[in-house]
């Protein structure tokens, strides 16, 4: 329990520096960014608007700490502003609209690499110089040197524009209507195939590569020699015993992976025009929409932060150890 | 149930095996009196040989050398601007434009060869500066400890959390546009995971006897970070430095591609973002879009497969492979002490 609360202490610290940055940012910038904005927007936007978007962006002549602990208020009661780019719709109501696919598109990615790498990793490292052991990691290792947005690209051009097997842009065909019907989600899921993907084949080495490591060291360990003097079969003390503990690195790394797979998973959207997060933040960046990046950044930081404390959560469950101290 | 515990598998959350002490800190006796070259820069010799006995560092270091060379003799190679329309649109790869050219009528091939020497800087400045500060962060931290470890620890853990790409998109967003921007906003994100790693290195090299024999006969902090316990850390400082370029050459191209780096220099992650812009991928011009991305491909490759073997030179237990005896059917297992075939 006093391990939960330390790293919940830690991840609001996280969370206070990156709402900090965003207050900091657009100040003490050089250059002036925000009156870019407002000079190519300004005819659509009502005055309040101006005025309100001006004093989240620091043109405002109070004393700092005021502003800044007007800020802390505006953004715990999710008071980001009206988007530029989406104009007049606030960023709170952009972004809701948009999380889902991301949460689909990068959720699905990384629990498929997570899954697959991990029981790669453990065949690779039970039969060590094996046919997995020996050709596998230097192939993933390529794949893995390419960008993720490269990769999608090129799925793209392969699979979609000149075998057009799969769809190559947005979530769902415009011919259909969001319902929960057999041919809705099955257009759903055509357009996850590509993205999805290329995002599992450029993580899925570093998963394989980490729990191979991992259980060679633990194959090592006297409890496993025990294990076999027993007689147990191989397939229990491989799974039972060797990966069982060389899963908890995986675990945490679960978590700090998140982070990566965001990124990748925002270029990927980025290329196949896919409506999630990623994608509406080049729109932000190519519509000068401050506000809206801003927002963008908060939220996906806050998500990242909630996933690693449910991993934390997991691993005092997985981990006696933590308990221990 | 089992309950035991893998003593080897690291018990610090995040930690990874890079943290693998391998031949550092070897036999010392904690002879203060020894001048350090004698006892302290045998395993970074060793590391070095091994790593050129090795055919994944050998591979690597060829492929990362022809790409260092064809940016230093991109001016040789092509002394025109490489952004000069010298062609038809969209042309095929034929006898003239090896690479065939964009749907502005540039030479593919030169601006890929062009690309190289933006890409190649930004990895290489945001690898070196990126590696310095973790080298600073992680020996102030393990030298000093207590308030000063705990503040840097807990910097450097916020900033490994930060989700990297959207922290990239803000930044840039603010500053203005240009190398020293991208360079910047690079390190800014970059340096944590290295941080990380070295201090955790660091911190075990610390409690050694040799250090606290340096301590006691009274030598000057300074002299012992980087004298004593910077020596020892050779292996996991090279293997951080390689994943710190390989970071900055894929970060700066995913900034690149998003527009948000200087659109008007020729850079890999530039030409991507124009190929996008001007629908090479609709329009089927798959030779505008292929090159660059296959560049910084082969040279994260490159440095991944250094990296590899520097992992498997520092630690035996990746190289042998151990017999395992369970009863399983008689098939081709490798004889002991045998390298792992590549």
């Amino acid at each position: 329990m006093r391990f939960i609360l330390r790293r919940l202490g830690f991840y609001l610290i996280a969370f206070w520096v990156s709402i900090t940055l965003n207050f900091l940012l657009p100040r003490f910038m050089p250059g002036d960014p925000v009156s870019r904005m407002f000079a190519r927007t300004q005819d659509r936007m009502q005055p309040e608007q101006i005025e309100a978007l001006r004093k989240l962006l620091g043109v405002d002549d109070r004393p700092i700490w005021e502003q800044y602990v007007d800020y802390l208020h505006n953004m715990i009661t999710g008071q980001m502003g009206v988007s530029i780019s989406r104009f007049p719709t606030p960023v709170t109501e952009v972004i809701a609209s948009q999380v889902g696919w991301t949460l689909l598109l990068g959720g699905t990615a990384l629990v498929i690499a997570a899954v697959v790498g991990n029981l790669l990793g453990i065949l690779a490292a039970w039969r060590r110089g094996g046919a997995i052991d020996s050709a596998l990691p230097p192939i993933l290792i390529f794949i893995g040197s390419f960008p993720y947005f490269w990769l999608a690209m090129g799925a793209l051009y392969l699979f979609g524009v000149t075998l057009g097997w799969f769809p190559i842009r947005h979530a769902f065909s415009d011919t259909i209507e969001p319902a929960f019907s057999w041919e809705f989600m099955s257009d759903v899921g055509m357009h996850l195939v590509l993205p999805a993907l290329t995002i599992v084949l450029v993580s899925v080495g570093g998963w394989m590569l980490g729990m191979r490591n991992t259980m060679i060291a633990t194959n090592a360990e006297d409890y496993i020699t025990m294990a076999e003097a027993k007689g147990l079969r191989p397939g229990r003390i491989m799974f039972r015993y060797a990966a069982r503990n060389a899963m908890l690195p995986s675990v945490t790394s679960f978590g700090m992976s998140l982070g990566f797979v965001v990124g990748g998973a925002l270029l990927t959207e980025v290329v196949f025009a896919y409506p999630g997060v990623g994608y509406q933040l080049l729109n932000a960046v190519q519509g000068l929409d401050y506000p809206l990046m801003q927002g963008l950044f908060l939220t996906i930081t806050a998500a990242v932060l909630l996933a690693n404390f449910l991993v934390d959560i997991l691993y005092v469950r997985l981990d006696p150890r933590v308990r221990a101290n | 149930m089992t309950t035991s515990i893998a003593t080897t598998a690291s018990t610090v959350p995040g930690e990874t095996l890079a943290g693998v002490p391998g031949n550092a800190g070897g036999t010392h006796d904690g002879g203060a009196g020894l001048p350090p070259e004698a006892s302290v820069r045998r395993p970074n010799r060793s590391l070095l040989h091994g790593l050129l006995t090795n055919k994944k560092a050998m591979t690597g270091a060829a492929i990362l050398f022809i790409f260092i060379a064809l940016a230093l003799l991109a001016p040789v190679l092509y002394p025109d601007n490489p952004s000069k329309i010298t062609g038809m649109a969209s042309q095929e790869p034929d006898a003239e434009f090896w690479l065939g050219t964009t749907a502005k009528g540039q030479d593919v091939l030169a601006l890929t060869i062009h690309g190289a020497r933006s890409s190649l800087l930004v990895g290489l400045t945001v690898g070196f500066a990126s590696t310095f500060i973790g080298i600073l962060v992680g020996l102030a931290s393990a030298y000093f400890g207590k308030f000063i470890d705990e503040a840097l620890s807990l910097t450097t853990n916020v900033f490994l959390l930060l989700p990297g790409l959207p922290l990239l998109v803000i930044l840039a967003a603010f500053l203005p546009p240009g190398l020293g921007t991208v360079i910047l906003v690079l390190v800014v994100t970059g340096w944590a995971g290295s941080a990380r790693v070295l201090r955790s290195q660091a911190l075990s090299i610390r409690s050694k006897d040799f250090v606290a024999a340096a301590v006691v006969t009274g030598e000057r902090p300074l002299r012992i970070m980087f004298r004593e316990i910077l020596p020892n850390m050779a292996s996991i400082v090279m293997g951080t430095l390689l994943a710190c370029i390989i970071y900055g050459i894929g970060a700066q191209a995913g900034l690149e591609f998003l527009g948000l780096g200087d659109v008007s220099t020729v850079s890999w992650g530039n030409n991507l973002y124009w190929a996008g812009n001007e629908g090479a991928l609709l329009t089927g011009s798959w030779w505008v879009f292929i090159p660059s991305g296959l560049c910084i491909a082969l040279v994260a490759f490159s440095l991944s497969l250094i990296n590899y073997a520097v992992d498997e030179v520092t630690n035996p237990r990746l190289r042998k492979i151990q017999v395992r005896k369970i009863r399983k059917p008689a098939s081709k297992s490798a004889k002991p002490g045998k390298r792992a075939s590549a």
